[in-house]
Order: C-alpha cells, then sequence, then structure tokens
C-alpha cells in the first residue's frame, strides 16, 4: 500500500513522537513531582506551612496552565533555541513539551497525595516521623497508584501536545500528518499517522492502568 | 498502682482553635496525674475534647496554655529532633488504624523503626516478635487491606510497641469494632500491660471498655474535667452529672427509673450470679434493684433465686429478661412482689 520510503518515514516519525513524548514526560516530572510535593506540604495544614510560597506557586502554576500550548511553544523558542540550539525538530519540541507538561504535572501530584489519608500521616507523626520521613515513607509510596494513574495521564497529553507541536515543523508523527493530509492532500499518509497516535495513546493508557492495578494494595 | 510516679503530667492545660470567625475551647484548664505502669481512662461524648487532649499528649497539638510533662520532660522545651525522638517512647493507635495501606503487616510494623534508625535485618526480627505478641504471626505478608479491623488494630499495636515506648495512647481504639473483636482487643491491651509494664491511656466514649480495663478514669465534659478516680467509685458513686450521664445515659435517679415488674431468676449452678447481673446492668444502662436474694456461691457458680425489679421502660425490661432467659436462667415474672 505505502512505498518502502513512505514506511521508513512514518517509522521514523513514531519513533521521534515516541522519544519526545517519554523524554518530555520524565523531565517533566523532575519538575512536576517535587513541585506538586510542595504544593501539599505548604498547604494551610500541610506538614510545613508556609501560605506565601503555597500562594505564589499556584499563581504560576495557573498562569502557565493557562497559556494555550501553540502559543507557549512559540513563545519559548528563544529559550530552545538557546539550549538546544536549534527551533525544529523533536529535540526542539521537548523544551516546551516540559514547561506546558511540568505544572500540569504538579497538579495531578498534588492530587494524587492528597488522596492518601490524613490519619496515616497522623500516626507516621505520631511515631516521630519528621516531615521528610513522612514524604518518602508515607505520602509518595501511599499514592504510588494514584501517582501511576497521573503519570499516564501525563504521558498521553504530552504525546497529543507533541502531535501539535507538528504543525511548527516539531517532528514526529504530528509533522507527518500535517505536511501529507494537510498541505499535500495524501488523507491515507494522515490517516495511518492519526491511528498511529490513537494507538499509541491507548497503549501508554493501558500500561499505566496495569501498572496502577499491580501496585495497588489496597483491594 | 503501686508506682505512684507520674509519667504523664498535665498542669492546667487548654486549647483553643482559632477559626476566621470563630474560636472553639476544645480544651479549658485540664490538670491530670497518670502513673507509670496503669491503665488511665478518659472518657467524654463526642466532641468533648478527647481527641485534643491525647494529641496533646504527644504534641501533636501544641496546648494553647499549660503544660505537659512526659517523664520528666517539659514538651514545650524541646527542640523538633527532641520532640520526634520523644514520641518514639509514645506508640499510638486510632479508631481507623491509620495503617500503610502499601506495606504489609510486616512492613507496617517496620516503619516506626526505620523511623528510629534500626538496621532492616534487625528490625524484621524485632516486628515479627511483635506479631508473635499480637497473635499475628500468620499474616506477616498480608496488606491490611486482607486483614479484618480486630486483626488491622492488632497490627496498629504491634506497630505502636515497636519501638518499646513507656506509654500507649489509645484513641477511640475499639469504637470501629464490633463487640466480641473489641473484647478481644481491650484483652490483648491488658495483656500487654501486664506483661511489659508500659502505661496505656484508654480515650473512648463507652463506659464498658473503661470498666473492663481502666483502673483510673477521668471524665472529660466540654473541654473540662467533671471528675477522675477510681472506675469503681465513678461506676457506683458518680458524682458530678457528667458522670452520671455516663453511667445511666438517662440521668434520673435510681428510684425513678424503677417501674413495678419484677422477676424471680433462679441460679442453678450453671452461671456465676454477680456478673450477669452487673454486665447486664452494663449493656442496658439501667440499673436494677434487687428485692430479694437467696443464692449460695460454690466454686464461683451460683445457686438459688434472686428477685429484681425492672427498670419503668417496657422495651428495656423485656429485652433485659430476654438477656436473662438468653444465659440460660430460668426468668419468671412475678406479679406484686412488693
Ligand atoms: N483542628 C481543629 N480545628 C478546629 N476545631 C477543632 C479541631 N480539632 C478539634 N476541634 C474541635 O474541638 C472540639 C473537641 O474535639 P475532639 O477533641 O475531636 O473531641 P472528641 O475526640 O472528644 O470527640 C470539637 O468541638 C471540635 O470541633
Ligand atoms: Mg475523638
Amino acid at each position: 500500500m505505502f512505498s518502502p520510503v513512505v514506511i521508513k518515514m512514518i517509522v521514523r516519525g513514531l519513533g521521534e513522537t515516541l522519544y519526545m513524548t517519554l523524554l518530555s514526560t520524565a523531565l517533566a516530572y523532575v519538575l512536576g513531582l517535587p513541585l506538586g510535593v510542595i504544593l501539599v506540604i505548604t498547604e494551610k495544614d500541610g506538614l510545613c506551612p508556609n501560605i506565601y510560597l503555597n500562594k505564589i506557586l499556584n499563581v504560576v502554576i495557573n498562569l502557565t496552565r493557562s497559556v494555550p500550548f501553540l502559543i507557549l511553544l512559540v513563545a519559548v523558542l528563544p529559550l530552545t533555541r538557546a539550549i538546544v540550539g536549534t527551533t525544529i525538530g523533536s529535540s526542539a519540541t521537548v523544551v516546551p513539551l516540559v514547561i506546558a507538561a511540568a505544572p500540569f504535572i504538579a497538579r495531578l501530584v498534588e492530587s494524587s497525595l492528597k488522596e492518601v489519608d490524613i490519619g496515616v500521616i497522623e500516626a507516621a507523626q505520631s511515631m516521630g516521623a519528621n516531615p521528610k520521613e513522612i514524604i518518602y515513607k508515607v505520602l509518595l509510596p501511599e499514592a504510588l497508584p494514584s501517582l501511576i494513574v497521573g503519570a499516564a495521564i501525563a504521558v498521553t497529553t504530552i504525546l497529543s501536545y507533541s502531535a501539535m507541536a507538528g504543525f511548527v515543523g516539531g517532528g514526529g508523527l504530528g509533522t507527518i500528518a500535517i505536511n501529507y493530509g494537510y498541505h499535500r492532500y495524501q488523507k491515507d499518509i494522515m490517516f495511518i499517522t492519526v491511528a498511529l497516535l490513537v494507538i499509541v495513546v491507548q497503549v501508554l493508557q493501558e500500561i499505566g492502568m496495569k501498572l496502577a492495578a499491580v501496585f495497588d494494595k489496597r483491594k | 498502682m503501686k508506682n505512684k510516679e507520674p509519667i504523664i503530667r498535665l498542669l492546667n492545660l487548654s486549647k483553643t482553635f482559632r477559626g476566621a470567625d470563630n474560636e472553639v475551647k476544645a480544651l479549658e484548664d485540664i490538670t491530670l496525674d497518670i502513673y507509670a505502669g496503669e491503665i488511665f481512662g478518659i472518657i467524654g461524648m463526642s466532641g468533648a475534647g478527647k481527641s485534643t487532649l491525647v494529641r496533646c499528649i504527644n504534641f501533636l497539638e501544641k496546648p494553647t496554655k499549660g503544660t505537659v510533662i512526659f517523664d520528666g520532660q517539659d514538651l514545650s522545651t524541646l527542640t523538633r529532633s527532641e520532640l520526634y525522638k520523644v514520641r518514639q517512647s509514645m506508640g499510638m493507635i486510632f479508631q481507623q488504624f491509620n495503617l500503610l495501606m502499601q506495606r504489609t503487616a510486616l512492613g507496617n510494623i517496620c516503619f516506626p523503626l526505620e523511623i528510629a534508625g534500626w538496621k532492616k535485618t534487625e528490625a524484621e526480627a524485632r516486628a515479627k516478635e511483635l506479631l508473635e505478641l499480637v497473635g499475628m504471626a500468620d499474616k506477616a505478608d498480608a496488606y491490611p487491606a486482607q486483614l479484618s479491623g480486630g486483626q488491622q488494630q492488632r497490627v496498629a499495636i504491634a506497630r505502636a510497641l515497636a519501638t518499646n515506648p513507656k506509654v500507649l495512647l489509645c484513641d477511640e481504639a475499639t469504637s470501629a469494632l464490633d463487640p466480641s473483636t473489641t473484647r478481644g482487643v481491650l484483652t490483648l491491651l491488658k495483656d500487654i500491660n501486664k506483661r511489659l509494664g508500659i502505661t496505656i491511656v484508654v480515650i473512648t466514649h463507652e463506659m464498658s471498655v473503661i470498666e473492663e480495663i481502666c483502673q483510673r478514669v477521668t471524665i472529660i465534659d466540654n473541654g473540662r474535667i467533671a471528675e477522675t478516680g477510681n472506675v469503681e467509685e465513678i461506676f457506683t458513686k458518680p458524682k458530678s452529672v457528667a458522670a452520671r450521664r455516663l453511667v445511666f445515659p438517662e440521668d434520673k435517679k435510681i428510684e425513678q427509673l424503677m417501674g413495678s415488674r419484677c422477676c424471680r431468676i433462679v441460679f442453678d449452678g450453671n452461671s456465676s450470679f454477680e456478673p450477669i447481673i452487673a454486665t447486664m446492668v452494663l449493656e442496658f444502662r439501667h440499673t436494677v434493684n434487687i428485692l430479694f436474694a437467696d443464692t449460695k456461691n460454690i466454686d464461683g457458680q451460683a445457686f438459688g433465686q434472686i428477685v429484681i425489679q425492672l427498670p419503668e421502660a417496657k422495651s428495656v425490661a423485656d429485652r433485659m429478661i430476654g438477656y436473662l432467659r438468653s444465659k440460660g436462667l430460668t426468668v419468671e415474672e412475678v406479679d406484686g412482689y412488693v
């Protein structure tokens, strides 16, 4: 149906998409996970209350989250160039993806950690655990299944952002879909790339849910 | 208690919660000594301030006023890390057990040991020892979700005892359990108190729990101490209104509670007389009037008969008769005995 050249291109696009998505997710967690933890512990009744820090973080996160991704993508171009050396291709797309995803992930982490039973935290405190021990030995492990579900949501969201980045030469399946489907009216290529995107989302989501179930000892 | 050394001293303790536009005086001027080795009860209605009080004892809640002295140390003078250290010598158990759901029973008991800096292998050995102590040796690898409430509370007790604390604080530890499981947990606590000599503070809203295991009790009403004393004393001669309300929920004079219905109970050696009447009074929270008794105690078994006057409320009286019959006693109503 497709020429070997096209197939090779699609396979490469798939590879790029996975590379962008997974690398961005990993880097976004490096930022978002601590941010989420800080959001939770600095709350009024948190482990280390600090309402000012909490307010500032909340405002910054809300601001970043309310900027549409395509605008953010363009807005951070200078930063992207400074870090990656170019503004096109999949490596360049990682920069705006991380910036867009980190606050989103911070919110996901925040809501997962808030699910942890306050009584369990109190029990840990009654045993003389300090805040750091409570974060590492109670909050994060107890929230693990929920954090994994959050990660599945994050990775699939980042995947769709990466496809959006295809509009501006971000590489991966998104760029192929735009170039062939939109600019050249090759609907079959566009169709196959979109189908691949759907499949990747399904697979990642499924893996996330399975993993969460495996790590969930509450049932 | 033989040892008259207070391990916990509360001096003029007050705690006020300040909201945006309201103030809750949860505790007011609480002064209390709890002696080493005793099982001490704190009882009161819901909202009386019991949980706040127990949380002040290990400084999970900082008192607004007053002093907490634990084992000779004024807790307010401690640095944070000193306080964390002191908490390792105060175990605590809760109504909802509060186990780590992502850890096994063994892992839960290892938790306080990890906090106290034990080596992993030593912690696990100690944890196994404790599982043995609470009769849960076969459940080491079970997750809390796989355990019943009573089993979870046993694991929680083992966890609280892991670091060899001097005091065990129990906040409504049996309130989520059914009566027979409650009895099992209370027996375990009594046993631990005897074997390890650990001081136990029991917070509850149920008089039966106090009666079952405590030697002394304080009654908290509206954030204040209503009465403190020996359990039997308070149970038989409650002085304060709050105490009377707990012992006799209706807070009426005994005479007023009595109806005209009487019944004769025949003891034929299948049961002991004292506990049955006492337990019935406890369970129903209604007293009965003993009009006539001719019983002999032979080897702890009762022979003979007694006549009691039942409470006025028909439903209570009927249930009491049912209760006595369910204990295998012969019960017959006698008209116009008096
Ligand atoms: N963190 C808190 N903030 C505000 N009010 C509180 C807080 N904790 C307890 N209270 C109030 O203090 C009172 C005593 O509560 P508590 O000690 O939990 O009672 P008990 O355990 O006897 O049921 C209640 O009126 C309760 O609403
Ligand atoms: Mg309470």
